[in-house]
């Protein structure tokens, strides 16, 4: 494994890379037999036939018996929890306080991880991380790519979403609720002092009695997060699996009219048409998840479930505190697509419906002429326990992928 | 293998009287110890298998036997996990680091919906281990998934009358570090070494009491399993990740020449002419990363392939709760996506795995005259797409996907899992490690 970094292979994208696929799943359209796919500066410019492909030569040439966009995760916390499971690399969840949307994902965000590599070598392109589940309000999250020496050069989102956690797993640290009660009264509470902080956001709160204005209120980074919330620029991603606590979001967003984006719904399928007529779309589960408290109901078909129901759903590999310490995503999407979901959706679900639900589907999810450079190849089927990810390329650039042929 | 029609009728006619003689028609069978049979039949009377063979080979005379259709199905045995925590959370306490007195027996939970999963995922066989958390956690119990309301429908009894199971042991940091336990590898092995030469003493007292009763010793329920191993009558079983932690485990292991599977082995690509050597088979587990504990943060898909390739006898685990039993199928493909023999691979969840278990004469493999163990898949065992249908354990169905209950198990769902917060091999203490509250 150490090997991996010698092995990544850096190419210059300006003469072009031409991937040459049996199978081109361009997810967006038809699947194309005998396909290919140009990219020239980062950008896919041609999806086609193969026989219409016409290389000048010049282009570094692929050729992969299946060919998919590269995979999305739609959560993970990789990057902020590293493979040590030591203090030195759990930068996930900070207790000190229950509410706290001003901790950015870009902050703690390791790109050099060896786990990010690792879920690299199995296909996964982009990664919606950030602040795992485990506090009332545990922070943000963001979207980058696993390439990248920086953390800048990684991100393509700096700011996803606001990261909360109903239920038990939000009840830990300093000042954590003890109750669901006592947990949804705290959110509303700050919801509700964001909402009198941004009336005027331009006067100083310490200045109500009437006196002169003092000018511009002193920043509060909490409250800006949250205001961005109730102003509808980011979801609050909430964590949920039993259905109670799914319901609890639901009445909570609709209270605050806030976009909601849940994440894990163990019992999502308990509650379908209160998601569907709420619009919440969901980030399934890992479908092998463990069974136990809170997520002793998930289901194999819990994907399966909620895309039936015409729910937008994506998949989603999850926080681990323990082994593994990152999921691989297609794994648990091959899971899906075998139990119920079927192999096109589970496809779509690691790919284009992620990236809709992420808001990145302008620049990711598919293959089509001027989005990002980024396809997973492949020796088979994808999900087949079998196949492997044979290279992968990120903004066109070449990746010698992983798999499980490391050490 | 298959035997003449001949020996067919009067294994017949011997079980008359017992539970209806069953062929299972048409089915792709996997007997693993010999040659796949594309469109084979099998026959089953009295939990045991008769005969098998290609389809219409065995020359059976039809009356009052049940015909099961298999076409498009593929037969084979029943999976056997050598490591598993299913039901059980016992095994020793916090009292102190090697309690081979503690039987992971008198604490299974029967009812843990674990063993539903686990039939659901093929399985027939188990190893119950106490945890990882010890130098030794107490006696291993091996399980038929039989159905049961106690765990003794489940044992199996070995020569001697008893119970069977192996003696679970640990090196490495899972033992280390509280109160009480050994702080370095260095002690772990000095107490390991000095519990073993306490055993040694006291089998030697019992030699030289010979028939008087009045110099045999009292007995002592440790010293008395610690001997067992001592005598060969009982598997270590050893939980071991570090390459130098499985070094230390066959250096212990040849100074007192006791019998051991290594089980885990993340490092074991590093030393496996070392492990080939010693004759130690391997229970390998198969994790989607790496990390997530130091032990394990070289661990790689390939070492079965590599083991194997040294000469190694290996086998793979779930270590349930770790990974659940419904996939086991799983962690031998994917030694096979890392370049592992399909043979290979269909023997490490089968016959090989028996054999570590001391039950290679009994189940492991569809041979005539072994236990009616086996699982009915609509595909391929390595296929993600493939489900189990159905499982028997000594030629009763204890599992089928047709049953709305059983589907449950199989897909998980409302009332599939469980109330209280798993086992998993010290979890915890690596929890503590990681936040820094643990030396």
């Amino acid at each position: 494994m150490m090997l991996l970094a010698t092995l990544a292979l850096t190419m210059t994208a300006s003469p072009g890379t031409i991937v040459y696929g049996d199978v081109v799943h361009t997810v967006s359209g038809a699947s194309i037999t005998s396909g290919y796919v140009l990219i020239q500066d980062g950008d896919i410019v041609e999806v086609g036939h193969a026989s219409d492909a016409r290389p000048t030569g010049e282009e570094l040439v692929l050729h992969a018996k299946v060919v998919t966009p590269g995979l999305v995760d739609a959560r993970a916390t990789v990057g902020l929890t590293g493979h040590h499971n030591i203090p030195h690399d759990q930068d996930h969840r900070d207790v000190t306080e229950p509410m706290q949307p001003q901790l950015r994902a870009m902050d703690a965000y390791n790109p050099q991880e060896r786990l990010v590599e690792w879920v690299r070598g199995f296909g996964t392109t982009t990664v919606h991380t950030g602040h795992s589940p485990g506090a009332l309000i545990s922070g943000r999250t963001f979207i980058v790519k696993t390439a990248g020496n920086t953390v800048d050069d990684a991100m393509i989102v700096p700011d996803a979403m606001v990261s909360c956690t109903l239920g038990p797993a939000g009840q830990n640290g300093k000042g954590a609720p003890g109750n669901r009660s006592k947990g949804i009264a705290l959110l509303r509470q700050e919801l509700l002092n964001a909402q009198h902080w941004m009336r005027d956001d331009t006067k100083d709160e310490s200045d109500e009695e009437g006196e002169e204005d003092k000018g511009p209120k002193k920043r509060n980074l909490n409250m800006e997060a949250l205001a961005a919330v109730l102003r509808g620029e980011m979801p609050l991603l909430i964590h949920a699996n039993t259905a109670q606590d799914i319901s609890n979001a639901i009445r909570l967003t609709r209270e605050f009219d806030i976009r909601m984006v849940l994440d894990g719904g163990c019992e999502s399928y308990l509650v379908l048409d209160e998601l569907a007529a709420a619009n919440v779309p969901v980030l399934s589960h890992p479908p092998m998840i463990r069974m136990y408290e809170d997520t002793k109901n998930a289901s194999f078909t819990t994907p399966a479930k909620l895309a039936d129901a015409g729910i937008a759903m994506a998949i989603q590999t999850g926080y681990e505190s323990y082994v593994p310490k990152v999921r691989v995503l297609v794994f648990e999407a091959g899971h899906a697509a075998a139990h119920g979901l079927g192999f096109e959706r589970a496809l779509r679900a690691c790919t284009l419906d992620a990236a809709r639900i992420l808001g990145v589907d302008d620049r990711i999810g598919s293959i089509e002429k001027g989005k990002d450079g980024d396809l997973a190849l492949w020796d088979g089927d994808p999900f087949e326990w079998t196949t492997h990810c044979t290279g992968v390329l990120i903004d066109g650039k070449s990746y010698e992928a992983a798999d499980c042929r490391a050490q | 293998m298959s035997m003449l029609p001949c020996t067919i009728a009067l294994a017949l006619a011997a079980t008359a009287t017992a539970a209806s003689p069953t062929l299972y028609t048409g089915a792709h069978i996997i007997p693993v110890t010999q040659a796949e049979i594309p469109l084979g039949d099998m026959l089953v009377a009295d939990g045991k298998i008769v005969a098998l063979g290609p389809s219409g080979s065995l020359n059976i005379d039809g009356e009052g036997i049940t015909v099961v259709n298999c076409e498009g199905r593929v037969l084979m045995p029943g999976l056997i996990c050598t490591h598993s925590h299913i039901g059980g959370w016992g095994g020793a306490d916090s009292s102190g680091p090697i309690q081979p007195e503690t039987r992971i027996m008198d604490a299974i939970d029967v009812n843990d919906p674990g063993f539903r999963r686990a039939v659901a995922g093929g399985l027939t066989t188990l190893n119950i281990m106490p945890g990882s958390g010890h130098l030794s956690s107490g006696q291993t119990l091996y399980v038929k998934l039989r159905d049961a309301s106690s765990i003794d429908d489940r044992i199996m009894l070995g020569e001697d009358g008893k119970p069977m199971g192996g003696l679970k042991m640990a090196n490495g940091t899972n033992p280390q570090g509280r109160t009480g336990f050994p702080g370095t590898r260095g002690k772990s092995a000095a107490l390991v070494r000095q519990a073993f030469i306490d055993a040694q003493h006291y089998l030697d007292r019992q030699t030289n009491a010979g028939d008087d009763a009045s110099k045999m010793p009292k007995r002592d329920l440790r010293l008395e399993t610690l001997g067992e191993v001592l005598q060969g009558r009982r598997t270590v079983h050893h939980h071991t990740h570090r390459h130098d932690d499985i070094m230390t485990v066959l250096r212990l292991a040849k100074e007192f020449n006791f019998k051991v599977v290594l089980h885990h082995v993340s490092d074991g690509w590093k030393v496996a002419d070392e492990i080939a050597a010693a004759g130690a088979p391997c229970s390998i587990i198969i994790i989607d990363s790496p990390g997530g504990k130091q032990e394990a943060i070289d661990l790689s898909f390939r070492t079965g392939k590599i083991l194997a390739d040294a000469g190694v006898k290996i086998a793979y685990h779930t270590d349930d709760w770790i990974t659940d039993s419904r996939y086991f199928l799983r962690s031998p493909a994917m030694g096979m996506r890392a370049g592992l023999d399909r043979e290979t691979a269909l023997a490490s969840v089968t016959i090989n795995a028996a054999q570590m278990l001391d039950l290679g004469e009994r189940t492991g493999s569809l041979e005539p005259g072994k236990d009616a163990d086996f699982v009915l898949l609509d595909g391929d065992p390595f296929s993600i797409y493939t489900k189990v249908l159905g499982t028997w354990v000594e030629g009763s169905r204890v599992f089928d996907r047709n049953d709305p209950k059983d589907l449950l198990a199989a897909e998980g769902g409302y009332g599939a899992g469980n109330q209280r917060r798993p086992y998993m091999c010290c979890q915890e203490h690596a929890q503590q490690q990681a936040a820094g509250g643990a030396q």
